[in-house]
């Protein structure tokens, strides 16, 4: 990665959103390479989800580029929709499908979106159920698993559609303490598979061990953007580094 | 995580009450309770001696004139027994109605068929649902009006039952596709879509379904070139389905609201279009949220069929009307009606006892 270089997967280029007059988005700027595991933290409001949801077009922003892959995002030419197949998305309420049984939410992308057949969509999704132990419930609904069990089944549903990008919206923060553990598992082996990941997080262990780099937002603007060692140093600290990070330790 | 948890005695259980104490405490607690307690006893007491001895002990059987049914004084059954043909199929010709019963036998068993969860179970059985349907729609449709060398049978001299079953269930069966339409143009993002079907909504709900009726039967044909003629059927159909699909798209929309946003958004960041995520994701939960105010409306549906009366179509209740226009049995009316009575009885509260089940069965689902 070091000898060529080669253009990033996903590259936001001053990108500019409104909420009517709140602003909240500023020049944004944001490379990822292929491979690259970034970690998005700030205070709350401070833009993180709707700077992930510009990447697979889920909001729409005003002014600047973002685009994957090599191609611009935007949602009136239809691109945004082809490029989703390509972005798996993990939500903070896992909004797994309740009237589909574990199996049938792993297999309706693929089936539906990517025409692969059945037995190919069943196979795919008991081995990535397998991969986070949940194989032996795939046929109950969603409703009857814990929140820990329902993200990772939402983890495997966005794996089956194959993506090239995963971007995670705090993944478990809606979760009992002790189920974040389980998911933060699933992340840390996916990254070492070699997966790209944007992650919304405040888990800042997960972060030392997973993040290549960490980016810090506040009130829309990227603040801070650099590798783990030198984000946790608390000798170069940036002053407002070191008070969100005091402020989520002691939250 | 750290709340602490102080032992709150449970209070002392109540003693089970036998059966006498409920029925003393909760219909005879009070003086007042006491007197409507024995005030509806009475009247239900009434009712039913009087309805038994009505319809069994006074009641008269075919054969009688209706000279005897009178001097009986209570149900003449004899006036069905007579005319139960005429009330059921109209003036459908009369060596021909074995067509329109089996007809009905066909398309009652395909119902059945269809209420069986385990008929939509795997793919395979869901084709074969379907090719049933299909076979069974076009044996229905040679029986009632004719081919494969059975006489035909003009559209005009269908009535009674199959009228109203056709009626309803065609009606139905539009009006529910239409009303997704009508919900989901409602929600559109499109201006232009979303007016029209706002405005289509709430004029048609604003207009009884008796006026729309009759200005299908007379305005349209005005509207209409003078060489084109739509038969009364498929004018009172077009009323009726226009009429509740304004209603059920209210129904609809309701469903769409309760499914949380969270639905729609993981459905579009898999690349789900618009049409994908609405048929595979959001409708199928929004119209199980509907169901019980779906089959409200069915039901309701079904008994309003009766208004095509008014423009003179021969329906179940046309029929029962024409029953009792025969001189032989002139001035009896009430059987025939209690007669069509326990018909729509009996269809609404099937319907209704159905949805009952899907609904226990969804719910049960869901706890497991
Ligand atoms: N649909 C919306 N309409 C108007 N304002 C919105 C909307 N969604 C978000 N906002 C505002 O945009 C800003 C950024 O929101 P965003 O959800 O991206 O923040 P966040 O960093 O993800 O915060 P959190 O940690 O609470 O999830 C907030 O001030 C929020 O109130
Ligand atoms: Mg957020």
């Amino acid at each position: 990665m070091m000898t060529t270089h080669r253009p990033p997967i996903i590259a936001l280029r001053n990108v500019n959103k409104w909420y009517g007059n709140l602003h909240v988005l500023r020049d944004v700027n944001l490379e990822v390479s292929e491979g690259e595991k970034i970690v998005l933290c700030g205070p709350s409001g401070s833009g993180k989800s709707t700077a992930v949801f510009t990447i697979n077009g889920l909001e729409a922003y005003q002014g600047g580029e973002v685009s994957v892959g090599g191609t611009v995002v935007s949602e009136r030419d239809g691109t945004a929709h082809d490029l989703r197949r390509h972005v798996g998305m993990v939500f903070q309420q896992y909004n797994l499908f309740p009237h589909l049984s574990i199996l049938e939410n792993c297999c309706i992308g693929p089936m539906k979106i990517l025409k692969v057949s059945r037995a190919e969509a069943e196979a795919r999704a008991m081995e990535e159920l397998a991969r986070v132990q949940i194989a032996d419930q795939a046929l109950k609904y969603p409703e009857m698993l814990s929140g820990g069990q329902q993200q990772r089944v939402a983890i495997c549903r966005a794996l089956c559609m194959r993506p090239r990008v995963m971007l995670f919206d705090e993944p478990t923060s809606a979760l009992d303490p002790e189920m974040v553990g389980e998911v933060l598992d699933v992340m840390s082996e996916l990254s070492e598979r070699g997966m790209t990941m944007i992650v919304v997080t405040h888990e800042m262990g997960f972060t030392k061990r997973v993040a290549d780099r960490v980016v810090m937002m506040e009130q829309g603007s990227i603040i801070e953007n650099l590798p783990p060692e030198q984000f946790f140093d608390r000798d170069l600290a940036n002053p407002r580094v070191e008070a969100f990070l005091n402020q989520i330790m002691h939250a | 995580m750290t709340v602490p948890m102080t032992d709150i005695p449970s209070p002392p259980r109540p003693p089970q009450k036998g059966l006498v104490t409920w029925i003393w405490q909760n219909f005879f607690g009070s003086l007042g309770n006491s007197v409507l307690t024995l005030v509806i006893l009475w009247i239900l007491y009434k009712a039913i001696t009087g309805a038994f001895t009505w319809a069994v002990l006074d009641a008269t059987l075919a054969p009688a004139t209706i000279r005897e049914c009178i001097d009986a004084g209570g149900a003449c059954w004899a006036f069905i027994q007579d005319k139960w043909r005429l009330i059921l199929f109209g003036t459908y010709p009369f060596d021909q109605q074995w067509r329109p019963a089996l007809a009905l036998v066909l398309f009652l068993l395909l119902v059945i068929a269809t209420c069986i969860p385990a008929s939509w179970k795997t793919q395979e059985r869901k084709r074969w649902m379907f090719g049933l349907w299909l076979v069974g729609i076009l044996l229905i449709g040679v029986l009632m009006s004719g081919g494969l060398g059975l006489p035909h049978v003009e559209i005009r001299f269908w009535s009674g039952l199959p009228l109203t079953v056709l009626l309803a269930v065609v009606g139905m069966a539009a009006c529910f596709l239409a009303s997704i339409l009508l919900a989901l143009g409602r929600r559109s993002s499109m201006p232009a879509i979303r007016w029209i079907c706002i405005v289509y909504i709430e004029v048609i709900r604003g207009v009884p379904l008796i006026s729309l009726l009759f200005m299908a039967n007379i305005m349209l044909p005005l509207l209409l070139p003078a060489d084109v003629t739509i038969p009364n059927i498929v004018r009172a159909q077009v009323a009726f389905i226009m009429f509740f699909a304004a209603y059920m798209a209210e129904t609809v929309r309701g469903g769409l609201q309760a499914v949380p946003d969270g639905q729609y958004a993981a459905a579009k960041a898999m690349g789900m279009g618009y049409w994908q995520s609405m048929i595979y994701i959001i409708l199928p939960q929004a119209l199980r949220i509907t169901i019980p105010s779906m089959v409200n409306l069915f039901i309701a549906g079904f008994k309003d069929t009766s208004l095509v009366i008014v423009i003179s179509m021969l329906d179940l209740l046309g029929t029962a009307n024409a029953a009792k226009a025969d001189p032989e049995w002139l001035g009896l009316f009430i059987e025939a009606y209690v007669f069509i009575a326990a018909i729509y009885l009996a269809v609404c509260a099937s319907m209704s006892w159905y949805s009952r089940r899907i609904e226990r069965r969804i719910s049960m689902r869901q706890q497991h």
